[in-house]
């Protein structure tokens, strides 16, 4: 947002000292033209020295207003007099920057080792990126970090590839955080993968999964949505590219695979929380993963990780056909979701992604499926509507903690079931 | 399948206090949606097999908080971004809840599967009588469609006399940003 921009300017440049103190930002609507026109005269009286965070775009449309103390009361005394209604955003801009700067400082003293990092909160993107790092230099035998793309914002693609040698061993690809709201999934990520790290040559599965194959895992496979989601809105669900010809910005990723694209389970409108967007695979973010796992060719399971409702899918969802493999995928669903009831009591469905939940098209598991990856599934982690996407923290480890015999069970299964 | 009337379900639930798992109670219900009407609320009927905890206590110790409370409750994003929500808050949110839980019944068809995400903003109405009045602005989640509605409800509340919607209307969803 523009107005973190302009404070780590200000930041930068002042110093943070006192230069602030008593500003104040003010919410402006102007509800005609003519308030419009007044408001563009004060904004070009040089000596108020104030300044449009948001600009001016219409009538109806809210401006923000930036007021340096001296002008106060001469701004809102003109604002009064002419009814143009306002609002007091920040009441001063200097406790504003104080506090923030509290904050960072904080924070960047506790992330110093891999052994420090909260499991048990959820994170920013940098954070995450930063923790990542940390994991591949602590374990530079095991894993490792690739890009495998840019998303529409120019941010890197990355995956972590655990490995313990061998040339193009048939691989597991994992993915969360491809819906950038559903932050369990990123924390699940996060911990999942440090778990698999601590458990390789201790626990037998584990062991025995990665000395013949590699397990590949996007951890923030929608990035711009994420730092959307801590940015802006919470609720972010999409990517962030423009659309061409709409106001509304972003795709649903898991609409814009080429799997029965286009067809009920997904929108044809920009607007929507599920536009498939102007074309499959038409999102860098989905693209590069089509290429990454097309040119591996060795690909044998691709699981991806969303929230909320708790299940266990796989394919189909754009049509209600059984997949070939149904009975084979819904004997492994139903065994892995009894392996996760088994730790905390937390109630899982299962079956095809039609049958249980909606018809959904477009989407990754039925993309790779029909690419020849037999085990594809979905997982939609807790809860079932309490809390929602705004699952409280507390709930991070004991969501992982349940999800990771689950994850395991396929994972085995696979191992075990070569083609 | 009912000719020319609709479909009606029935069901057999197991209600569960949130705050005691232990306690729960056994429910039957007939729920019948019309046939082709959007605006019309499916008909509901239910029976309770055994009784509803008593919660006169808390829900004294509550009224009497907001009664004494020098200005209105004015409180925003329930719960935050990390699924907080402050203990003098819990009893806004379960007010919310049970709302919210009348305007998705009188919302809900055959294809809607509605939850309340989060109350965005709560500010408490004065009022010279002894109910309590709140207009709440909250987001609903649909499961099928994805879609996150802004809704605005004012909801009224007495110990005695329980929950009541007054009013409550869809709001547009904001061109984000």
């Amino acid at each position: 947002m523009k107005i973190l921009l302009v404070f780590t300017a200000l930041v930068a440049a002042a110093g943070t000292e006192q230069l602030f103190r008593g500003d104040q930002v003010l919410r402006i609507t102007a509800s005609n033209e003519e308030q419009i026109t007044l408001l563009r005269v004060l904004g070009e009286q040089a000596e108020l020295q104030i300044d449009f965070w948001r600009d001016l775009t219409g009538p109806g449309h809210p401006a923000d207003l930036w007021v340096p103390f001296p002008s106060l009361q001469a701004v809102k005394i003109f604002l009064e007099f002419h009814s143009i209604s306002y609002s007091v955003m920040i009441e001063d801009v200097q406790a504003l920057l104080d506090e923030e700067k509290k904050n960072m400082t904080r924070s960047r003293r506790i992330q110093r080792s891999i052994s420090t990092f909260d499991f048990a909160s959820y994170h920013t993107l940098e954070e995450i990126y930063d923790w990542m790092d940390m994991l591949v230099d602590d374990h530079p035998n095991l894993v490792s970090k690739i890009q495998i793309g840019q998303s529409y914002e120019n941010r890197p693609l990355y995956v972590l590839k655990f490995s313990t040698g061998g040339s193009n061993r048939p691989a597991i690809w994992l993915d969360t955080g491809i819906h950038s709201r559903e932050w369990i999934t990123q924390a699940t990520g996060v911990w999942t993968a440090n778990k698999i790290v601590k458990e390789y040559g201790q626990d037998p599965s584990v062991t025995a999964i990665l000395d013949s194959m590699d397990i590949f895992f996007e951890i923030i496979t929608n990035p711009d949505g994420f730092v959307f989601t801590h940015s802006s809105n919470r609720l972010w669900r999409k990517t962030r590219s423009i659309n061409a010809g709409s106001s509304c910005v972003g795709v649903d990723p898991n609409r814009n695979w080429d799997a029965g694209f286009g067809g009920s389970g997904s929108s044809s409108d920009p607007c929507s929380e599920t536009y498939r967007g102007p074309y499959a695979h038409s999102e860098s973010e989905v693209k590069a993963i089509v290429d990454f796992i097309r040119s591996h060719g060795n690909v044998k399971s691709v699981i991806s990780i969303h929230s909320y409702s708790q299940m266990l899918l796989f394919p189909y969802g754009y049509k209600r056909t059984p997949a070939a493999h149904h009975q084979e995928l819904n004997e492994l669903a139903k065994k892995a979701v009894s392996d996760l009831a088994a730790m905390y009591g937390t109630k899982y469905a299962y079956g095809s992604v039609a049958d249980t939940i909606y018809l959904a098209d477009g989407t990754t598991v039925d993309w790779a499926y029909d690419n020849g990856v037999k085990y594809s599934f979905t997982f939609e982690l807790r809860d079932t509507g309490r809390y929602g996407f705004l699952l409280p923290s507390t709930q991070i480890i004991p969501t992982a903690t349940e999800t990771w015999p689950a994850l395991l069970d396929i994972m085995v299964h696979v191992l075990e079931h070569p083609y | 399948d009912i000719d020319d009337v609709g479909h009606k379900y029935y069901l057999e639930l197991v209600l569960e206090d949130v705050l005691d798992k232990d306690s729960t109670v056994n429910c039957t219900a007939e729920v019948l949606y019309h046939l082709g009407s959007k605006n019309v609320a499916p008909d509901v009927q239910f029976t309770l097999e055994g009784e509803l905890k008593n919660t006169d206590e808390a829900d004294n110790v509550f009224y009497n908080q907001i009664k004494s409370l020098e200005k209105e409750l004015v409180a925003e994003n329930i719960p935050d971004s990390h699924g907080n929500v402050s203990p003098e808050m819990e009893p806004i949110r379960r007010l919310a809840w049970v709302a919210s839980g009348y305007v998705i019944w009188q919302n809900s068809t055959e294809n809607t599967k509605f939850h309340l995400a989060q109350i965005k903003r709560v500010k408490q109405v004065k009022r010279s009588d002894e109910y309590l009045e709140f207009d709440y602005m909250v987001l609903l989640h649909e499961m099928v469609s994805q879609e996150i509605i802004p809704w605005q409800m004012t909801v009224l509340w007495h110990p005695q006399h329980g929950v009541q919607v007054t009013q409550d209307s869809r709001q547009p969803k904001h061109a984000s940003e």
